[in-house]
């Protein structure tokens, strides 16, 4: 008996825990900023082109995004392996993008209607015939700021 | 024998080195922003106005892409990487060629009277083209005239053009104005 008490006060000391919180919150911190909070979920595969002269988008709340690649592997069956439009979450066609446009302009500010940029998220791979299509539905509705999304070259030329 | 006791480690410091490392962390993580190549697409047009004086043929810069993904500039082929160069040229003109743009006389803010090339270039690609050839062609072309651009700012100013003042960005993009013009879609070449 005796020697079991010995043993219990001599044993180790709990650790302070009273910094805890703090590191929960700089983690919590960290990962509040550092997370872009992904507003769609893709049902188009998009590989992103490469290019160099880029431009930021720096103002998220002026840009709105079209999506266009090959439908992934679970919509096939149903949307075909073509390339593909994708406005919010849902598979488009062109015919779509101007009531899209004018939807999301609608949720902006007064002030930022006017500086509305459209970003064109396509694959790669995609034939210009759809973007073609989609440029001239753009210029219909009006929608002339334009970003080719692309990211930054990897290799040099 | 056992009489030490194990200290106490003091944690008042704890909450500054958390700290820290939420700063380090919030300085070095560079946010996931979406990049991209800047456009403006000319207006619709209702109906072609009828009189239009047509662009001489000097000015005109064309570029052909077809489904092939190869190019065509001024009627020969050419090779992506030889573009930057070509649309240099074509923009300047330095020795006044006959078949290159002509130029405009213009009072400028900061550079006085400027020769302003009369340039376009025009780019006109097939439904098959690919998306990234399309981009590096579109990034060939900025490429070109932001180097310009960037030449005549550290010329002038001794400066980046991105330093520059608004003012003097502006002068600067007179001079060599980003005019691309795509042309109404066509099928060239296959299918």
């Amino acid at each position: 008996m005796a020697k079991f008490r010995k043993k219990k006060s001599g044993g180790q000391q709990a650790i302070n825990t009273a910094s805890l919180p703090d590191i929960v919150f700089m983690l919590l911190f960290f990962f509040m900023v550092s997370t872009t909070m992904k507003e769609v979920d893709l049902n188009v595969i998009v590989k992103p082109a490469q290019a160099t002269e880029l431009v930021k988008l720096e103002k998220k709340e002026l840009v709105t995004f079209i999506y266009v690649g090959v439908p992934a592997k679970k919509y096939q069956s149903l949307y075909g392996s073509e390339p593909r439009i994708q406005l919010n979450d849902q598979f488009s066609t062109v015919a779509d993008i101007q009531s899209y446009i004018a939807q999301s302009r609608d949720n902006m500010s007064e002030a930022n209607q006017s500086k509305m940029i459209v970003s064109i998220k396509a694959d790669k791979e995609c034939p210009m015939g759809i973007i073609t299509d989609i440029k001239q539905a753009l210029r219909k509705a009006a929608a002339l700021k334009l970003n080719y999304s692309a990211a930054e070259m990897v290799a040099d030329r | 024998m056992g009489k030490r006791e194990v200290q106490e480690v003091n944690a008042g410091s704890m909450a500054d080195i958390a700290f820290l490392l939420l700063i380090f962390f919030l300085v070095t993580t560079t946010m996931d922003t979406d990049t991209g190549l800047a456009t403006l697409l000319p207006p619709p047009v209702e109906e072609e106005p009828e009189d239009t004086p047509p662009v001489k043929e000097r000015n005109v810069f064309t570029v052909l892409i077809n489904s092939q993904n190869q190019l065509l500039v001024e009627g020969k082929p050419m090779e992506i990487r030889d573009l930057t160069e070509a649309v240099k040229e074509f923009i300047v003109n330095p020795m006044d060629d006959e078949n290159l743009p002509e130029k405009n006389v213009r009072e400028v803010e900061f550079f006085g009277t400027v020769e302003i090339g009369k340039g376009i270039i025009s780019l006109q690609n097939d439904r098959d083209t690919e998306y990234q050839t399309y981009l590096m062609v579109q990034n060939e072309m900025s490429r070109a005239i932001n180097e310009l651009r960037e030449d005549l700012s550290k010329r002038k100013f001794g400066k980046s053009y991105d330093e520059l003042e608004k003012e003097e960005q502006k002068a600067v993009r007179t001079i060599y104005p980003r005019k691309i013009s795509e042309a109404e879609p066509k099928n060239i070449g296959g299918n």
